[in-house]
């Protein structure tokens, strides 16, 4: 058994993918993944530019969408729209809790 | 091996259509969805429900299900009575071969064995490079602050020489990089499956959860800490010791807090780039009149202070 230490790579927002990685991470074709962005559920960062990268956190997203549509069979616009609710939802949710804020320190 | 109404976790009478019981499922599914839904049990509910209708959408498997009887109980101790399904004819669907993670009821009623026909389990397609895999690691809030070190055990199935599948454990010792934050991953670079001939192996991805902390809430990268009061503290305003996940800091409690104000310390959230802040909420506990000194400070407040907390109701 190895004692070695791994070190991966931590796919924030700095992190990049290619969209091979984003296929192989998630099991699907690059049309998917391509549709995906035609759809404007993701976002590739250099979108002009022949080879695609996206921010590392695209994963969480692709994954969830390939989760929805395999899950309740949604269709790929239809997954759009519950993408966008979903980080509505999140931001609503941040906003409200910070909203009460009185004091700065 | 306890016995499961899939009728009652899909909400559905036993007569139901199979239109219903469709509807049914559509509609939880929807709701308990892991990536919807925010309920702490989703994942489970989801899994649930996803089995039942896994079982009643089959009109064979329901009618198999069905022939069990109704006296089963949900929770009941269960288990199958030989050759329960003699006697249904099966068109081949009668093997669950997906690879969903099913409970044990299930797969005594309808795994491997259910029906005559075998449906071969599916192949994926075939793939040069080896599979990415994919796994959860739990980590503590201190562990983002500060980055660790973990060790984690990942089963995965595999082929021995004779071709019969097992759970092979390997561990892995992961460094945790200091500012992560709940739901990200981390890659590591081939240690996902093996590739074919030649070619190169998976990545592993590692999806970071936070276990549930006693004290502190995070909501990506800020932090929440309900702060306990004094009546006095808050009323006359104090100094007081305040826990972080970095070590406690000395906070100033301005005259007149009142319950529930929030206090932000900047940059004492998530490390990074930007930090996240720390955010104190107030909480005013009130001393227990349990000794005849404390009922007599009381009942002393009573007297001289002249306070209505309902003056703005009207009463």
């Amino acid at each position: 058994m190895t004692q070695q230490i791994l070190k991966g790579t931590l796919l924030n927002e700095q992190a990049e993918l290619t969209l091979n990685d984003l296929c192989c991470a998630c099991s699907r074709p690059a049309e998917w993944v391509i549709e995906l962005v035609e759809v404007g559920a993701l976002e590739p960062i250099n979108y002009q530019q022949p080879q695609w990268i996206f921010s590392g956190d695209s994963l969480q997203k692709v994954q969830t969408a390939m989760r929805l549509q395999r899950d309740l069979n949604v269709n790929l616009a239809g997954v759009a729209l519950a993408l966008e609710l979903l980080d509505e939802i999140d931001s609503l949710k941040s906003q409200l809790c910070r909203f009460e804020l009185n004091d700065d320190i | 091996m306890e016995f499961k109404d899939y009728y009652t976790l899909l909400g559905v009478e036993r007569d139901a259509t199979q239109t219903e019981i469709k509807r049914a499922y559509k509609k939880l599914a929807r709701k308990y969805h892991p990536d919807v839904s925010k309920e702490a049990n989703a994942e489970d509910r989801f899994k649930e429900i996803g089995e039942a209708y896994e079982a009643l959408k089959d009109p064979e498997k329901r009618a198999a299900y069905d022939q069990l009887g109704k006296n089963w109980k949900s929770g009941q101790d269960f288990n199958p009575p030989p050759d329960w399904d003699a006697g249904f004819e099966f068109s081949g669907g009668g093997f669950t071969g997906n690879e969903a993670d099913y409970s044990d009821f299930f797969e005594s009623l309808f795994g491997q064995g259910f029906g005559s026909a075998h449906a071969g389990r599916q192949q994926h397609s075939y793939n040069a490079r080896g599979e990415d895999h994919h796994a959860k690691v739990l980590i503590d809030l201190e562990d983002a602050y500060n980055g660790a070190t973990r060790s984690i055990t990942l089963q995965s199935p595999a082929l021995d020489k004779s071709g019969h599948v097992f759970n092979k454990q390997r561990t892995l010792n992961v460094k945790i990089p200091k500012g992560v934050k709940q739901g990200q991953r981390i890659r590591l670079s081939g240690q996902g499956s093996e590739g074919m001939g030649g070619a190169p192996a998976g990545d592993l991805y590692l999806e970071i959860e936070f276990k549930p902390h006693n004290i502190y809430r995070v909501d990506g990268h800020d932090v929440y800490l309900d702060l306990p009061l004094t009546p006095w503290e808050a009323a006359l305003g104090a100094s007081v010791k305040v826990p972080t996940p970095n070590g406690p800091v000395d906070l100033k409690i301005a005259e007149g807090t009142k319950s529930g104000r929030k206090l932000r310390l900047k940059a004492r959230g998530i490390p990074g780039k930007p930090a996240g802040d720390l955010y104190v909420v107030a909480q005013i506990t009130l001393p227990a009149a349990d000794s005849e000194a404390a009922k007599e400070m009381y009942q002393k407040m009573q007297q001289e202070l002249a306070y209505n907390p309902r003056s703005a109701l009207g009463v």
